[in-house]
């Protein structure tokens, strides 16, 4: 498929590398365009959202003093889980050499960029003030490193998108000019991905477990969990992705990668509900005002109840999600619709879980007591989904442009 | 499956002809960049509101003295034009040898709610969601959990099974939020009082939820204030009226007690329940309760030790 000679510069052949993704990205069936039509269009619903905030304020949210984080930072938590989660093809690959995964540890790749966009198209939603965005970048602006855990944040979140881009990039390259990857290119670069994917997941949860006043989040044991959540949720992700791309390209070896990850969900799923179970026993078996926002979570307080139903939702979820993935069935061909069943439970249940399960029961109630309750607006609900479909976008491109790639597994 | 005979995919007959094709994406690229434009259009009355000189301005410490003049000269004429009052912006800094604390007699205090009020006149607070800086919680006799206190109490006060416990910004020694924000908008200033950059904060709202008291509030939206309404004694540091999306917070009304006066809190309490002063006069009222009085402060485990103290007689 090579179309530029190997002889020729850099300087000419990247460019037409560049565009001939490009062309590929935009070809497709009618379904494609189709897909790509419908995410472009709720796509910009929510910038449309997105702009009447600015211009309006973030009244239009449902945000409050009390409850001054919401569906926005929910979500960027969850991305950055499921951008840290693609890292579980890559172990496999790289310290196991395991050859099937090493074909399409790509994917996970490309998702761990597609998921940073949208951790920092989240971020930028979440701002007061957008056009202020430059106040945080080093040198130009006034970067509190290394005492915000936000700079932490910033730096982690963007070194993990830029040594996705440069490993996915050269291999893809490489590929377009028909020579072989070398590996010093890349394979330190996978090495680092790997450290770096537990990074960003620890120092996200650090930005929360770092805050004395809220005893919600205060716990040595959210990084932990944070990680072993984002261990369900990315392969669960990929593993569906796996299905649909099987189903609908001509790209073949994918079903060893799928029973791979499947077996790591199998003991992801389960250490995570160890670890909510064993935070649950020190809230509830100890009590006092520690307990209160669990309590609230679970239960309501003094009547408030607006998570009660999200919780148990998220908890009935999880627990039928890892009970499927106990079953040795799933893994065969046969139980297909159920395994991606298994994988939407799981990646709904981690969503909740890390999202309005721990976001914002940490602001109720608040550090003065009081019950604040929060219902995203329809506002945060649009600039959400939008946001959503530009991931999926990107997604849907980078795989797009990965196909030849994945369609003729290279010799290793 | 490689092998097998590739499946034919469905197109879509007008661009199977490759230039033609290229015309097509490139129409529907247009098209798509079109409708986001439209999509985001809302962003241009945003950006009428907004100036260069405002986008670009510096860092409030790192603002030279003339630059400083500009920008103060430039937020009052904005006063005028948005809010139609004649307003007055001083830069009033710290005064050397000076350390402010306050202290609340908590025997004293009876849930009257004018500090509440007097904050919210002074600091030209939005008058549609009566906002203040300080919250009074009404306490069951007997204990110290928050946890049974009531923000929303009504009737008249006081009740004789409660005690009142009014909150604010406690001006702490290790401030968490100063140490959470990730552009330094906010700091501590060798007065003891930690201020915001309203100009420089980026609405992360990262210290509001850093902050164990509830003392930082947001701008969900611009403040109304009538011109008539208006305190016309500002600070840039201090009561300015505040842009849409910053987070501020209580200053010791830095702007009064940096010359000399006292808060307005302190001077709308009926009952002499507040004590405000400079730690490090040993001839303050303040120094003299500290130092024989029965003093408490909040959350003392979290280790933010705090410049504000409460006492029973």
């Amino acid at each position: 498929m090579s179309s530029a000679s190997a002889t020729e510069s850099h300087i000419t052949s990247y460019p037409k590398f560049v565009g001939r993704s490009l062309w590929l990205a935009t070809e497709g069936s009618l379904g494609f365009y189709a897909w790509m039509t419908m995410l472009t269009a709720v796509f910009l619903v929510g910038a449309n959202a997105w702009a009447n905030q600015v211009a309006g304020g973030m009244i239009g949210t449902n945000m409050t003093d009390q409850v001054s984080w919401g569906l926005y930072i929910a979500n960027f938590t969850f991305m950055v889980g499921l951008a840290a989660g693609g890292v579980m093809m890559v172990i496999p690959a790289y310290l196991y050499h395991d050859r099937k995964m090493h074909d399409v540890v790509i994917i996970g790749e490309l998702l761990a960029i597609a998921a940073i966009v949208m951790c920092l198209m989240f971020v930028v939603a979440d701002l007061g003030r957008p056009d202020r965005f430059w106040h945080m970048m080093p040198f130009i602006g006034k970067f509190n490193f290394p005492i915000s855990m936000l700079t932490w944040d910033v730096i982690v979140l963007n070194g993990y998108l830029l040594l996705n881009l440069h490993i996915c990039g050269y291999l893809l390259y490489m590929r377009f000019l028909g020579l072989k990857p070398n590996p010093v290119w890349y394979v330190p670069f996978v090495m680092l991905s790997i450290v770096w994917a537990i990074s960003i997941h620890t120092v996200t949860a650090f930005l929360y477990c770092g805050l004395g006043g809220r005893p919600f989040w205060n716990t040595a044991l959210l990084a932990p969990r944070f990680l072993a959540s984002a261990f369900v949720s990315g392969p669960a992700f990929i593993i569906v992705a796996m299905v649909l791309i099987k189903r609908l390209t001509g790209v073949v070896g994918l079903d060893d990668p799928i029973a791979t990850l499947t077996r790591i969900i199998r003991v992801t799923i389960l250490v995570n509900l160890l670890m909510v179970a064993s935070e649950l026993f020190t809230e509830f078996y100890t009590g006092g005002a520690h307990a209160s926002a669990a309590k609230y979570l679970f239960f309501g307080l003094h009547g408030k109840t607006a998570l009660v139903p999200w919780t148990w939702t998220a908890i009935g979820l999880n627990m039928t999600a890892a009970l499927l993935f106990l079953w040795p069935g799933l893994l065969s061909l046969r139980w297909r619709p159920l395994l991606v069943a298994a994988c939407a439970m799981a990646f709904v249940g981690a969503w909740i879980e890390k999202g309005m399960g721990l976001i914002i029961p940490g602001f109720v109630p608040s550090t003065l007591h009081e019950i604040v309750e929060y219902v995203p607006s329809q506002l945060e609900w649009k600039v959400t989904v939008g946001i959503w479909a530009f991931g999926l976008m990107v997604f849907t491109i980078a795989i797009k442009t990965a196909l030849p790639t994945l369609k003729q597994p290279a010799e290793h | 499956m490689a092998t097998t005979e590739p499946k034919k995919l469905p197109t879509l007959p007008v661009i199977e002809n490759p230039t033609r094709r290229a015309a097509v994406k490139g129409g529907f690229a247009t098209l798509g960049a079109a409708a986001f434009v439209a999509a985001v259009s809302p962003l241009r009355q945003a950006a009428k509101t907004a100036t260069a000189a405002e986008f670009m301005q510096k860092h409030y410490a790192e603002l030279t003295p003339e630059q400083k003049a500009d920008v103060i000269a430039r937020l009052e004429a904005e006063a005028a034009e948005k809010y139609g009052a004649e307003v007055t912006i001083a830069d009033d800094r710290p005064i050397p040898g000076t350390k402010f604390v306050y202290a609340i007699n908590l025997s004293v205090c009876n849930g009257n709610g004018k500090c509440v009020e007097a904050c919210h006149k002074e600091n030209n607070h939005d008058r549609a969601t009566n906002q203040s800086y300080i919250r009074v919680l009404e306490m069951p006799k007997g204990t110290m959990d928050m946890e049974q206190g009531s923000t929303t109490y009504t009737g008249t006060v006081p009740k004789d099974d409660k005690f009142y416990l009014p909150v604010q910004c406690q001006q702490c020694d290790e401030p968490p939020c100063v140490d959470v924000c990730p552009v330094k908008a906010t700091w501590k200033e060798d007065d003891g009082i930690v201020v915001v950059d309203y100009n420089w904060c980026i609405g992360c709202r990262y210290c509001e939820a850093a902050c164990p008291y509830h003392a930082r509030r947001f701008n969900w939206k611009a403040p109304e204030v009538p011109a008539e309404e208006i305190n016309p004694d500002q600070s840039y540091l201090s009561n300015r009226v505040r842009p849409v999306g910053v987070v501020e917070k209580c200053t010791y009304c830095l702007h009064r007690t940096r010359r000399g006066k006292l808060p307005a809190c302190l001077e709308a309490c009926p009952t002499g329940a507040r004590v405000f002063g400079n730690i490090l006069d040993p001839e303050s009222s303040i120094r003299w309760i500290l130092e024989n009085k029965r003093v408490y402060i909040l959350k003392e485990e979290l280790g933010t030790k705090p410049a504000f103290f409460y006492f029973f007689d």
